[in-house]
């Protein structure tokens, strides 16, 4: 389908769930996460303040690199990997087709 | 004892605007709020990010609305309490509420209107297992008297401004002092990021990067950190105290235990008033739940001004309200 992308979320009990998403509505991981109610707080609302949308992203996909906002909060973050990301800082569009990403511990 | 009428914890936009629309119906506020300055989130969190959905203002700085509501409250003098947090409240007769705060300072008031938004700034603390049994043996969460680490060996983490600048002044008076931080690049004030690099180059500071403190061990009081460290693996460090600085995150708090109905953090109201299930006791803005809540500031405005209109009506039941409109009558003829 046009405009729509398919990604795989594991859940924090490891449940894989199938979502799609919108390439022409500027959302972001993290408002994809709650439209679908998945455990994804986005107390900051997307500002890139908070470390609720913390995930890792596990397939091998080009992801607009983390600026500093971004960086400086997940230094505030815990279980911190290198393929950590916050998931509002991650954009939907068309070549994120077939993400895979896992919600990190909640640690709050 | 401080009496007031109403008494409304958080003083971030939505408990600010609340005593102005108090004060237009002659009722006079107070304000409680943990954080040291009022502005809430706004303050706390992004005071330099501009807001684009404030009505009449196309753009206005988180910091900038504060010092617009301070200015637009201050003819209506609120009584602020500030750095300490609402901690427990009683009833003290049918129409009074007494508040005590974790510094003991007491409130009383018939209406307590909350608008504490996410809950109250606590230090966020490092899901380290074990980490709980030894706070205040030997893990601190924040330096209150630099004085207790004279002579100590300490391990700081954190990569922002306040691991900086406690790891520069407890620089002067540790036995040994170790920074490690998760990248080799922090964030904070170019100058406290020079002064530690240079201390590091003087070994006044060991500095270890790309590391994360894992684990805890110790018998009663803390004994080791275990730090993981990108290249040499996980190792441990024999330390006398551990001071984990990875900033503030809010918690709920004491106000859990007050008898509202709380559903998923936030506390349950009726859209009518924005009243709780308990008589006399509000709560507005980001704290509250209800059918199509959003959080937005704007909502916020609007459910402090239905609430004082309730809150009128419960202190006064037999006092008819008229409104007025501040068009008419500026804000003078409210005051007092």
């Amino acid at each position: 389908m046009d405009n729509i992308i398919n990604l795989t979320v594991l859940d924090r009990e490891g449940k894989e769930h199938s979502l799609e998403a919108p390439t022409d509505m500027s959302m972001n991981l993290m408002e994809v996460c709650k439209s679908y109610e998945l455990p994804v707080e986005g107390t900051c609302g997307g500002m890139a303040l908070c470390a609720s949308c913390h995930v890792y992203v596990q397939s091998e996909h080009e992801l607009n690199e983390a600026t500093e906002d971004e960086e400086d909060m997940l230094d505030q973050a815990f279980f911190v990997e290198d393929n950590s990301r916050l998931g509002c800082q991650i954009k939907m569009r068309e070549s994120l087709e077939g993400l895979k990403v896992e919600l990190a511990p909640q640690s709050e | 004892m401080i009496k007031t009428d109403i008494l409304i914890i958080g003083a971030g936009p939505c408990g600010l605007f609340t005593v102005f629309e108090a004060g237009l119906l002659k009722l006079k506020c107070h304000l409680v709020d943990v954080l040291p300055s009022p502005g809430g989130q706004l303050t706390e969190i992004y005071p330099k990010k501009p807001i684009y959905d404030i009505p009449g203002y196309p753009s206005v700085l988180a910091g900038e609305l504060v010092d617009n509501l301070m200015e637009q409250i201050a003819p209506f003098k609120p009584g602020f309490t500030l750095g300490e947090r609402a901690e427990t409240i009683e009833k003290v007769d049918e129409k009074t509420y007494r508040l005590t705060t974790h510094r003991g300072t007491q409130i009383e008031a018939p209406v307590i209107a909350i608008a504490g938004g996410l809950g109250c700034f606590e230090p966020r603390k490092p899901p380290i297992e074990g980490l709980d049994q030894f706070e205040d043996k030997g893990v601190d969460y924040m330096v209150k008297d630099p004085e207790k680490f004279r002579d100590k060996k300490l391990l700081i983490a954190g990569g922002g401004d306040s691991a900086l600048d406690w790891t520069i002044e407890l620089a002067e008076i540790a036995k040994e002092i170790t920074l490690i931080h998760r990248r080799t690049s922090f964030r904070g004030a170019l100058d406290s990021i020079e002064k530690v690099v240079n201390l590091a180059d003087s070994k006044k500071v060991n500095l270890i990067t790309e590391a994360q403190a894992i684990g805890v061990k110790g018998n009663g009081v803390l004994k080791e950190v275990v730090i993981k460290q990108k290249e040499r693996g996980e190792f441990a460090m024999e330390i006398d105290n551990f001071i984990p600085l990875f900033g503030l995150t809010p918690k709920l708090g004491p106000i859990a235990d007050w008898g509202l109905n709380i559903t998923k953090n936030a506390i349950d109201v009726n859209t009518l008033d924005y009243s709780t299930n308990v008589p006399g006791i509000y709560a507005i803005g980001d704290i509250n739940n209800y059918e199509g809540k959003l959080k937005l500031i704007l909502c916020g405005f609007h459910e402090a001004t239905m609430m004082v209109q309730s809150a009128f009506k419960y202190i006064y039941p037999d006092q008819k309200l008229s409104f007025k409109y501040t068009t008419v009558s500026g804000v003078n003829g409210f005051e007092g």
